[in-house]
Parts: C-alpha cells; sequence; structure tokens
C-alpha cells in the first residue's frame, strides 16, 4: 500500500532560512498521524508544501501518489483543509463560504452538511466579518468536514474552538476515520493528538526528530516513579538508567529508563515498598524534551518527577 | 488617561513604518514643483511669451484641468496655473491613502486592538494619523515654496502657493480621518474619500469652465482661487483650513460614538446558502468587486456626462471670445472636441486606477490569506487568476463602454448635435485598450515582483502627470511612449487608429498571461 504522504529530504528555503531543512513524513494510507513541533518549527510550511501552494526547492514529495505541485488541483478534490488562522471574506456569510468552497472542491454532502452545521452551532447567516476566531475555524471545519475527502490536513484546526466544540470535533474525525480517511493533524492540544493519533512524527527546525507510534516513542523516554519505602533504597544513585533520584523523607522520585526498570523495582523491594506510582511519560513530557535544546534534553526532563509545569519552567529557563 | 494619551508614540509609529513611503512622496511632489517651474521659466521670459501663453491658456480643456486662467500676465502666475492642480491631487491623494492606511486599514486588520489595550486613548490612532499627514502637508508645502524662490519667482506668491498647498492637504487629510470612521473598511473609506476629492475636482471644473459659482463651492476652487502671483487672496486658506477643523471635530464625535472596529453602518446577516454564481472564481471575485465597480462606474459616467454637457457653454464662451476661436481656427483644433480628448484621457486614467485596484485583488486576496483556501480546493491556480481577471476586464470594458455613451448621449442631448455621437461613444471605447495595459502591467507584477505589486501604481501617476504636463515637460520621447495612452488616436479630434490600438491591446494581454504564468509557478504567500 502505498503511503498517503510521503516526503523525503523535502527542503524549503525562505531567504537564507531554511523553514524545512531535509524533513521526512510518511502518513500511511488510512492512517491518523499526529504532526508536533514547537512555533515556527515549520508544520504550516510542510501544509503549504503538500497543498502545492509552496515549491519544495529539494527532495521529494509525494500526495495520494501524484505530486502535490504540478498536480494541485486535480488532488485537491479528494483532499480538505483547515488552516490553524481562517481568513475568510468578510462580506460572505458563513453558509455562502461553506457552499462556494464545497462547489470549488467538487460538490458537498448535502445531508452532512446541515448536521455539521448543527453539530458546531454555526449560525450560516452570519457575515464572516462579524464572526469570532472559533467562528471562522467552525466555517472551515464544516467545508471541510462536508467534503467527504480522503484526506484531511488539518494544521491546529481547533486554536479557538471552545472545549465542547474540541469535543465536536474529535466525534467528527473520528467518524470520519471509521470512513477510512486519511488524517494528518497538527495540534498543540495534546490531549487530542492523543486521542485521536496513533502514530506522530515531531519536526523541530525544519527536520524529523522522531517519528513513530505514541507507544514506540512512549518506550524511548523515561518512566516516572514516585515510590516509599520502609527504609532509604540503597543504589539508585549510581543504578545505570536512573535520573538524579530525589529523596524526601522515605519517599524517592526518580525517572528511569525503560530497559532498567527491572532492577530499580528490585531496590525498591528490598527497602520495604510501601507505596508505588509509576507513569509513563505523557505526551507533554515527549514533546518538551524534543522541544527544548537536544543538548540540555537530557537535564532538562530527567530531574523532574513530571510536573508540566516544572518541566515547562526548566525549558524556558 | 484621555482619549488622546500615547498620541506621541502612535507618531512615532507611523514615521517608522512610512519612514520610505512617505519621504517617496514628499520628494516626487517636489521634484514635479521644482521642474514644472524651471521648464515654464525657460519657456516663457519675454511679456510677449506670456501673453501669448494666456491666449492658448483659454480653452474649455485648460481650464477642466487647471482652473481660470486670470491674471496669467507673469512667470509666476503661468507656474501656478501648469502646476497647482497636479499638485494638489498628489498631495491629496498622498494624505488620504496616509491617514486611512494609519486608522482604518489598522483597525480593520485587528493590529488597532494591540494598541488600544495598551495606554492609547480612543482618539490617539486617528490624531497621531492626523498630526502626521498634516505636518507633511506643511512639508510639502514648505518644499514647494522653497522649489518656486529656487526657481526664480517671487518670495510672497511662492509663500502663498505653499501655504494652500499646505493647507489643502490638511483639508484633505481631515476628509479622509471622516471617511475612516464612516466605512469600516479601509477600502469604503478610501472609495468615500476618493469620492470627495473626485467630486471637488469635478465641481471646479465645471465651475471654471463655465466661469460661474460653482467654482467657489470646491476646496479647490477655493485653492486655485487664491492666485498667489496675482490677486494674492490669502484669506481663502481660512475656509480650507476651517472646512478641516470643523471635519476633524465631526471625527471626533464620530469615533466617540462608535465601537472600535465598527463603522457607522452595521453588517446586515446575509444569505444562509450560496447562490448559484459562487462556485467559480469570476463568481466569487465579481461578488467581492461589485460594489467597487458600480461606485466607480457611477463616479466616472457621471464625470463623463457633466463632461458631454458643457458643450453649449463652451459654444457661448467661444462666441463671447473671439480671440481665442481666431487662434484655435489658425491652430487648427475645435475647442470643443479637444475640451473632449482631455475630458475622455482624464476619464480613462480614472479607470484606469480602477483596473489597476481590480488587477491588485489577486496580491491583496493572497496576502490577506483568502487565495489559500480557495487553492486547497480543486480550483487552479490559472483558473483562479483568469477568473478573476475576467472581472477586471469585463469591468474595465464596460467602464470605458459606458464613459463613451455618457459623453455622446449628454452631448447630443446638450447641443442637439446627435452627428457626434458615434465618434464620442467611440472615443470611450478606444480608450479601452490603454486602460487593460494599466491592468496588465499590475498582473505581471503580481506574477514576478510580488512584493513591488504596488509600483503598477507609479505607471497610472505617470499617465496622470504626462496629460497634465508632457507638453510641458517635453519628456523625451520614449519617456511619453511609457503611457499606453500616448500611443492611441486622440479621439475625437483625431481619427480612430487601429493599428495602435489593437498593439496595445495586443501587448496587454501578453503582459498580462506572463503575468499569470508567473503566478502558476511561484510560492504563493501565506
Amino acid at each position: 500500500m502505498t503511503d498517503a504522504i510521503a516526503l523525503d529530504g523535502v527542503v524549503k528555503k525562505f531567504g537564507a532560512v531554511r523553514a524545512l531543512d531535509g524533513f521526512d513524513l510518511h502518513v500511511a494510507t488510512g492512517e491518523v498521524h499526529g504532526f508536533l513541533g514547537p512555533n515556527g518549527s515549520g508544520k504550516s510550511t510542510t501544509m503549504r508544501v503538500l497543498l502545492g501552494l509552496l515549491r519544495p526547492d529539494e527532495g521529494t514529495a509525494s500526495l495520494l501518489g501524484g505530486d502535490p505541485w504540478s498536480e494541485a488541483a486535480e488532488l485537491h478534490r479528494r483532499i480538505a483543509y483547515v488552516p490553524g488562522d481562517v481568513n475568510l471574506w468578510p462580506n460572505l456569510s458563513g453558509g455562502e463560504v461553506v457552499d462556494m468552497l464545497g462547489r470549488m472542491r467538487g460538490g458537498l454532502d448535502e445531508q452532512r452538511r446541515a448536521e455539521l452545521v448543527e453539530r458546531f452551532e454555526l449560525d450560516p447567516t452570519k457575515k464572516a466579518r462579524t464572526y469570532s476566531k472559533g467562528n471562522r475555524q467552525k466555517v472551515a471545519l464544516v467545508a471541510a468536514f462536508a467534503s467527504g475527502a480522503e484526506l484531511l490536513l488539518l494544521d491546529e484546526p481547533t486554536s479557538g474552538l471552545d472545549p465542547l466544540m474540541e469535543a465536536a470535533f474529535q466525534d467528527t474525525v473520528t467518524e470520519a476515520i471509521e470512513q477510512g480517511a486519511t488524517v494528518l493533524l497538527s495540534s498543540h492540544i495534546l490531549a487530542e493528538v492523543e486521542a485521536l493519533c496513533k502514530k506522530v512524527t515531531i519536526i523541530r527546525a525544519g527536520r524529523s526528530v522522531q517519528s513513530g507510534t505514541l507507544s514506540d516513542l512512549r518506550h524511548l523516554t523515561r518512566t516516572s516513579i514516585v515510590a516509599e519505602t520502609a527504609s532509604r533504597v540503597v543504589g539508585l544513585d549510581t543504578m545505570e538508567g536512573v535520573n538524579k533520584p530525589e529523596y524526601q523523607d522515605n519517599r524517592v522520585t526518580f525517572d528511569i529508563d525503560t530497559d532498567h526498570l527491572d532492577q530499580a523495582m528490585v531496590a525498591l523491594t528490598k527497602a520495604g515498598l510501601t507505596s508505588l506510582q509509576a507513569h509513563p511519560p505523557t505526551l507533554e513530557e515527549l514533546f518538551l524534551r524534543q522541544y527544548g535544546d537536544e543538548t540540555s534534553a537530557e537535564t532538562e526532563v530527567s530531574d523532574g518527577a513530571g510536573s508540566t509545569e516544572g518541566a515547562e519552567a526548566r525549558v524556558h529557563a | 488617561m484621555n482619549a488622546f494619551t500615547g498620541t506621541g508614540h502612535l507618531i512615532r509609529l507611523i514615521l517608522r513604518r512610512d519612514r520610505l513611503r512617505l519621504p517617496i512622496w514628499i520628494l516626487a511632489i517636489t521634484a514635479l514643483v521644482y521642474g514644472t517651474a524651471s521648464a515654464v521659466a525657460g519657456l516663457y521670459e519675454t511679456p510677449k511669451e506670456i501673453a501669448g501663453y494666456a491666449k492658448t491658456a483659454d480653452s474649455p480643456a485648460t481650464r477642466l484641468l487647471s482652473g481660470r486662467p486670470d491674471g496669467l500676465d507673469s512667470v509666476g502666475a503661468v507656474t501656478t496655473y501648469e502646476i497647482s492642480m497636479v499638485g494638489l491631487i498628489a498631495l491629496s491623494l498622498m494624505v488620504i491613502f496616509l491617514v486611512i492606511r494609519h486608522t482604518r486599514s489598522e483597525e480593520e486588520t485587528g493590529r488597532a486592538e494591540l494598541l488600544r489595550a495598551t495606554v492609547t486613548g480612543r482618539h490617539a490612532a486617528m490624531l497621531a494619523a492626523v498630526v502626521v499627514a498634516s505636518a507633511a502637508s506643511v512639508v510639502v508645502g514648505a518644499l514647494d515654496a522653497l522649489a518656486l524662490i529656487a526657481g526664480g519667482l517671487e518670495p510672497s506668491g511662492s509663500l502663498l502657493h505653499g501655504s494652500v498647498l499646505a493647507a489643502v492637504g490638511i483639508c484633505f487629510t481631515a476628509v479622509a480621518a471622516a471617511a475612516a470612521q464612516v466605512s469600516s473598511t479601509a477600502r469604503g473609506s478610501l472609495a468615500i474619500a476618493g469620492a470627495v476629492l473626485g467630486f471637488a475636482f469635478l465641481v471646479r471644473g465645471i465651475g471654471d469652465v463655465g466661469q460661474n459659482f460653482l467654482s467657489w463651492l470646491s476646496p479647490l476652487g477655493w485653492a486655485l482661487l487664491t492666485q498667489p502671483y496675482g490677486a494674492a487672496r490669502w484669506w481663502l486658506l481660512l475656509p480650507l483650513v476651517l472646512l478641516g477643523g470643523v471635519l476633524v471635530a465631526l471625527t471626533v464625535w464620530l469615533t466617540a460614538h462608535r465601537d472600535a472596529g465598527a463603522g457607522m453602518l452595521h453588517p446586515r446577516p446575509g444569505p444562509a446558502r450560496a447562490d448559484a454564481s459562487l462556485g467559480t472564481a469570476a463568481g466569487l471575485a465579481w461578488r467581492l468587486q461589485r460594489g467597487t465597480v458600480y461606485g466607480w462606474t457611477i463616479g466616472l459616467v457621471g464625470a463623463a456626462v457633466m463632461f458631454g454637457s458643457i458643450g453649449p457653454e463652451m459654444k457661448t464662451m467661444l462666441e463671447d471670445n473671439p480671440s481665442l476661436k481666431d487662434y484655435l481656427s489658425v491652430s487648427g483644433g475645435d475647442p470643443v472636441t479637444s475640451f473632449l480628448v482631455t475630458a475622455f484621457g482624464l476619464i480613462a486614467v480614472a479607470a484606469g486606477a480602477f483596473a489597476v485596484s481590480s488587477a491588485l485583488r489577486l496580491r491583496s486576496e493572497e496576502t490577506a490569506g483568502r487565495a489559500e483556501p480557495l487553492l486547497a480546493t480543486a480550483m487552479s491556480r490559472s483558473r483562479w487568476a483568469l477568473g478573476s481577471l475576467t472581472v477586471t476586464l469585463l469591468g474595465a470594458v464596460a467602464v470605458m463602454v459606458l464613459i463613451g455613451l455618457g459623453v455622446a448621449v449628454s452631448f447630443a442631448a446638450t447641443t442637439g448635435d446627435t452627428g457626434s455621437f458615434g465618434t464620442n461613444l467611440a472615443a470611450g471605447v478606444a480608450l479601452a485598450p490603454a486602460v487593460l495595459f494599466l491592468a496588465a502591467v499590475a498582473v505581471l507584477l503580481v506574477g514576478w515582483l510580488p512584493r513591488f505589486s504596488a509600483a503598477a501604481w507609479a505607471l497610472v501617476a505617470f499617465a496622470f502627470v504626462q496629460i497634465y504636463l508632457g507638453g510641458l515637460l517635453h519628456f523625451p520621447g520614449w519617456v511619453n511612449g511609457l503611457s499606453p495612452f500616448h500611443h492611441l488616436s486622440e479621439m475625437p479630434v483625431e481619427d480612430f487608429a487601429l493599428t495602435p490600438a489593437l498593439t496595445v491591446l495586443a501587448l496587454s494581454l501578453l503582459l498580462g498571461a506572463v503575468g499569470v504564468l508567473g503566478l502558476r509557478r511561484r510560492d504563493m504567500a501565506g
């Protein structure tokens, strides 16, 4: 089976800036792929390359088996796109925009349109100039999901939606997935990515720094342990794979490489384990680790017990 | 904190953002004045030469362009007569663009909200734009006076000429500030302020051709009637500045009575479903531009009807002025038809401005991020561009046909001379290729040098200056040739010439096509 999206070694330069710097991205047909990265890392540039709005300087790009640049219009019949920053024509109503974009794509499903207008509580008679950011987003979402596209390119599609609408969005994507759609979802809402995506690619400074299933990525990272023991645990400080254990009374907190979990458990048991919390790294932690500077990433994440605020504060420090 | 807090910071922001644009405008206007003053000084040195000039100047066409040829008995008066109107229009456009760019455009894009959230008062943005535009007007006026003095003209007249320029600049600054409160879009505000300027020009032009009271009803009329090197009516500065003051006061009142971001007119709900026309690029472009097309059509056809209708008045005027009649019969031109040549030229350049703004919609839609959702559908770039340009093409041609028709009908109706109906109609249509050429240059820039698309306006400005000053400034042939209008026959004085019309038309289509090709192969801005 061919990949719905295949980018290999794509370079996109804007003057001296290399917005994409040898970027690889593969999304198999039927896959729901999360696309994560800090601001300005090249996510939107990638989307715009996929849409044929930008021509890559180097590398190869393939979309649904075609060339996104030269076959743009043809391919777009099978694609729906929702940008994070939706710009609409101020004097057109939301309903008009939905219909127009649908026709330009080659028709839309009337029943689906009606359902989605209701689900997203969109007032289609309001002029685009009077819509809030969230409402403009809804117009783009209704237009995209009413089209029955094979491939959905979603670039931070829920920035600006309230939690209720966020839930409606997740339901809608789930339905599209059940219909067999392929989805590339860029988002900063990690719960959304965790809920919807099996695989993720993390981009940083125009390069792919991690790509794989969420469980693969988790495995690569450490598990956070909080344990209470009868006596002080011996040997943790020198144990391979353990990062900076912190002791407080009879409580110890540390991160551990998944491969060395076994030894640590033995050490904890010897000290008389009374309570244990272990949790795999959250996506946030994965993320912060990749977002932070590569060289200091080790220390940044390893000395924490998994508190997001803590980790975030360190990254920013 | 009061409503004007923060004005100083905003003034600095405007100066920083326009650190190139503003000096270019100011220098261009000054250069125009200095160039004209030197040319006039070289051409009309003796009283005899000046008297000769005064004779030729009294034709309906020159009255329309430059006002009443009263007291043309000195080099200063001749210089003023040549340069004043161009300078006044250029300066008025400068302040209109400046004020609206820094008030309504900022509000429309939402940037003003960021600033309003800081320590800035309700009126600060408006006041800052008004202060900068007024100061720029004073600078232009001062440089104008210096340029005229440097050109060897008498200081007190030069000073008055500079003051008039500054006063008109301040007056239209206020017009623009008020227009920015009425419409909730920058485009609408520009349309209102531009219409006021056009109307002021028209009223003054009609008044000057007919030598009647209408000249006294237009700020541009007051400006010309000061006659700096003749009657020197200093007191006419008063109504100009007064009008400016009243309009600023009105602006303050309007600002205080509306919400940020809103205009005086509130948006109404629209249809829940799109009608059949919204599904193609041309359909969308028509929907987006139809208001503009209607507005320009009404304005330009209105001007055409007025120009066509002053035929009889011109005839009376000629009968009262036998010497002019003699001169013109010797020079071989019929003053009425040469007036129409000038009138058609002016309206056609204005139609060119419409065509350029319509063609540049491609770029403005792109930079506003509104091309992206369309191009993400099955709409190809060429279809998108050609659809939008269809509206530009048909709009421009339709406007030119209606302009010809407007002149033809009103001329025939007021003179009873139906014989020239066809020629007058054709005269309008025959200028369409040049109008399309201006749009084609805009398309070429959008395709290949998108960041410099606005340079298309330079050609429109040049075509305008060429009509006004081409004869006087004696540009080299190739410079004159830059204006597409220069190549077309001057109907209704000359007969229609097919070859140049077809050449300009073919070149327009070629440039347009090359532009669209460029658009197809470049990156789209986001």
